[in-house]
């Protein structure tokens, strides 16, 4: 998505933020949501990504820059006039109230009049499919249905736009995977715009139409997820989305789009020149551990190398192999269980092989 | 494979018996052990507390002075009707020759007789002299009629207020303390009815001593709460050192701070100096700040804030930030958002402050005993006064079951409104 062609509903511009002065949690962000979108923020813990949501709320003020709204710089307006839903990460459902006064809640501050209150606090429940449990208190409900109903709470009052702080963090892994696909299909019946928080990358894939990958305090990369997962383009991300081989070495010679990279341990590998700066820089290659083939045909993949089988780890689907290749002993390759492949055993001598396009040169950072 | 089997059961179960056998004795021995640690506080507790507390309560109900200085006269008045006249002169009879055994009873006969004219004195202020000198004479008087004799020794004999007391007191228990302490009485006719105007005491002291409680109550949570606010709100580092600001007081010795109220509120205390070297106040007609209920009250206040405090915090340590954050995102301003979201969750622990600072507050003693003056005295001062200087136990015990009474019954009420279980401490 080119930035000229979306319609904007939330921009940051040079947004810097700072809690003590001296180091910045948040260094120079310039990002575009828009309109509809479901926009997530991931990295791991204490990479800025929940302090930028707590900007757009409103609970922390940016250090540097501004933050747009629908094009309407919203930095000096106060959190409860922003009007943005907001789902926090322990729902953070007021106790003393029932399920219904919390929805009503936010109803009730704008002034509706009752009926109108009920109505819309009814849909709101029916929409998350707890139409009957209005009168519960939020401690009398399971966590999953408490996720339910701060949803519903966030969107009850009709919001262009959501946050969402890790708000299945405290789920287990299964109402995990079905809250995942309950909030999405909300986002895409209600049309709203989110912004969703996160350190779960398979949360983030399943859910995003775009994902920005944080770390440090700066987007590393902001993607579709499946450009993401294809196409990192450096090694936070290669190494945080998904799993990863990664070998080090220095570059030989730069081709265009290509390059040569002579690994540390010994061995010569093509690759893609996705993020090096010229002949003579080191170099961490990426390769995922599908894209690799145990005993390649003749001559069909530039990059072929000797390697010790480690380790089997039966999973079903795939064969999960450990191996060691040029001096890196933790090298997987994820061996598919069709018909025709070789039984391994460990300590076996194989060939790995492995295209030049699926092997990415990205910085060298450890 | 199987013989082994076979071979390890029975020494399996043989070791499940004695395992059993084994973890009997040894908890046996934890629990005797954990009953030894505790027991020397149960037997002091029991001896300290309990027992006293029980004996209190029974001396309130407990009167057996009258009934043992002058039984006789105690059977022969059974049967009068007090709103028909004096007894008769087999009543006269008995208690001469009651009080001419006691007289001629040795130490003892003569202790008792104090005591009895002691008791009946609480009963009609200004009878004692009228036993006593009753007492002397009547070893002397030899032969009746003994009607006129008495009352021509005392012309209250020829009253039936006097006999109606004694026989009233002559059961062996009696409600008549607690009656006092409601400033109620047994009339002649043996009616409860409201003592006579000048003797009202007692229900304006216990309505001082609930106002005063409640008062002190309502000032505690006025302060204490936004205190408690900023302790729980401030970073932990910071409200650690604060705690210890509140807690000071706690290490100094509650005269030590009552009577630095004194230095401060005096005629010419701190204040009122500075007030006055202000312009504003005269030097002559300063306001009485101590030696009144107001010192009370502000002295009261300040002692027992800390009590106030500690809850409210505790309390609001717990809330989360994230509910203020949820209902400000949720369009509530600042203030609507504190008053519907935030107070609600810290009724807790304003529930248990105030009951605690209630209850301290109804028995309070030394503080208004030092600053309260005239009007600004408790009913622990008037319990006190009754233990130690009239000592007439059984009514301070009276006023102590009353107010025993009042802060279980209040504790009760809080227990139904508000629960107890869901009040936090510390």
């Amino acid at each position: 998505m080119p930035d000229s062609d979306i319609d904007t509903l939330v921009e940051f511009v040079g947004v810097q933020k700072s809690y003590d002065g001296e180091t910045l949690v948040v260094k120079d962000l310039n990002l575009k949501v828009a309109r509809g979108e479901f926009l997530t923020m991931l990295g791991p813990s204490g990479s800025g990504k929940t302090t930028v949501l707590m900007m757009v709320a409103g609970f922390e003020p940016a250090t540097h820059g501004d933050i747009l709204l629908d094009s309407v710089p919203i930095n000096n307006v106060p959190p409860h006039k922003r009007g943005i839903g907001m789902v926090f990460q322990n729902y953070a459902l007021f106790p003393h109230m029932t399920v219904f006064e919390n929805l009503a809640f936010p109803l009730q501050v704008r002034r509706m009049g009752k009926a109108e209150v009920e109505s819309k606090v009814q849909r709101a429940l029916d929409m998350v499919r707890l139409g009957g449990f209005g009168h519960r208190r939020p401690g009398q409900l399971s966590g999953g249905q408490q996720q339910r109903v701060a949803v519903a709470r966030a969107l009850v009052f009709e919001p262009t736009l959501v946050l969402m702080d890790e708000p299945l963090g405290a789920l287990d892994k299964n109402l995990r995977e079905e809250m995942q696909y309950e909030i999405k299909h909300i986002h895409e019946n209600l049309g709203v715009t989110m912004v969703y928080v996160t350190h779960d990358q398979s949360e983030a894939l399943t859910m995003s139409n775009r994902i920005a990958v944080f770390d440090d305090g700066v987007i590393q990369q902001l993607a579709t997820p499946e450009s993401l997962y294809e196409m990192p383009e450096n090694a936070f991300v290669a190494g945080f989305i998904g799993e990863n081989n990664r070998l080090m070495g220095r570059v030989t010679e730069m081709n265009g789009q290509s390059c040569l990279v002579e690994v540390d341990a010994g061995g010569s590998v093509q690759a893609l020149a996705i993020n090096v700066d010229g002949v003579g820089t080191r170099t961490t290659l990426s390769l995922r551990p599908e894209r690799v083939t145990i005993n390649p045909a003749e001559g069909s993949c530039p990059n072929v190398f000797d390697a010790k089988v480690e380790e089997l780890i039966y999973l079903g689907d795939h064969m999960r192999t450990r191996v060691s290749v040029c001096g890196h002993d933790d090298f997987i390759v994820k061996v598919p269980n069709s018909s025709g492949n070789v039984n391994l055993t460990p300590g076996e001598m194989v060939k790995v092989g492995w295209m030049a396009e699926d092997c990415r040169a990205l910085d060298a950072r450890e | 494979m199987a013989e082994a089997v076979i071979t390890a059961a029975p020494t399996e179960v043989s070791d499940a018996v004695n395992l059993k056998a084994r973890l009997r004795s040894a908890t046996a021995r934890s629990r005797r052990n954990a009953f030894l640690l505790t027991a020397p506080l149960l037997i002091m507790l029991l001896i300290t507390f309990i027992v006293p507390i029980l004996d209190m309560l029974f001396r309130s109900i407990d009167d057996p002075i009258v009934g043992q200085a002058v039984p006789r006269a105690a059977i022969a008045l059974e049967d009068w009707d007090s709103g028909a006249g004096l007894p008769s002169e087999e009543a006269y009879a008995a208690l001469v020759a009651d009080l001419a055994a006691l007289r001629t009873g040795g130490s003892d006969g003569k202790a008792l007789i104090g005591r009895f004219a002691t008791r009946l004195n609480f009963e009609q202020p200004g009878v004692r002299s009228v036993i006593t000198k009753t007492a002397r004479k009547a070893p002397k008087l030899k032969e009746g009629p003994y009607k006129d004799a008495l009352i021509k020794i005392h012309k209250k004999w020829g009253q039936p207020e006097i006999w109606a007391a004694i026989q009233r007191l002559s059961a062996p228990y009696t409600v008549v303390h607690f009656l006092a302490s409601l400033d109620l009485h047994y009339d002649v006719e043996g009616s409860i009815v409201g003592q006579p105007e000048m003797r009202q005491v007692y229900i304006t002291i216990w309505l001082r001593t609930l106002y005063i409680s409640g008062l002190v109550t309502l000032l505690c949570i006025l302060l204490g709460y936004p205190v408690a606010y900023l302790l729980a709100t401030l970073p932990q580092r910071t409200s650690n050192l604060l705690i210890i600001l509140v807690l000071l007081p706690f290490w100094t010795s509650l005269l030590v701070r009552t009577t630095s109220w004194i230095v401060v509120l005096g005629r010419n205390g701190v204040l009122l100096e500075t007030l006055a070297w202000l312009g504003l106040v005269g030097d002559v007609d300063r306001p009485q700040l101590i030696y009144n209920m107001t010192g009370t009250i502000v002295a009261m206040t300040h002692i027992l804030l800390p009590f106030m405090i500690l809850p409210i915090y505790s309390v609001m340590r717990g809330i989360s930030p994230t509910y203020m954050r949820a209902a400000r995102s949720l369009g509530a301003n600042p203030a609507r958002a504190f008053y519907k979201v935030y107070l609600p969750q810290t009724v807790p622990g304003v529930g248990a402050g105030s009951i605690l600072v209630f209850i301290l507050a109804m028995g309070y003693y030394i503080t208004p005993a030092l600053v309260g003056g005239q009007n600004g005295t408790l009913i622990s001062n008037f319990i006190a006064f009754h233990m130690q200087k009239s000592l007439n136990w059984g009514f301070a015990a009276a006023l102590g079951a009353i107010l025993l009474a009042g802060v279980l019954g209040l504790y009760w009420l809080y227990d139904r409104v508000v629960g107890v279980s869901n009040m936090k401490m510390g």
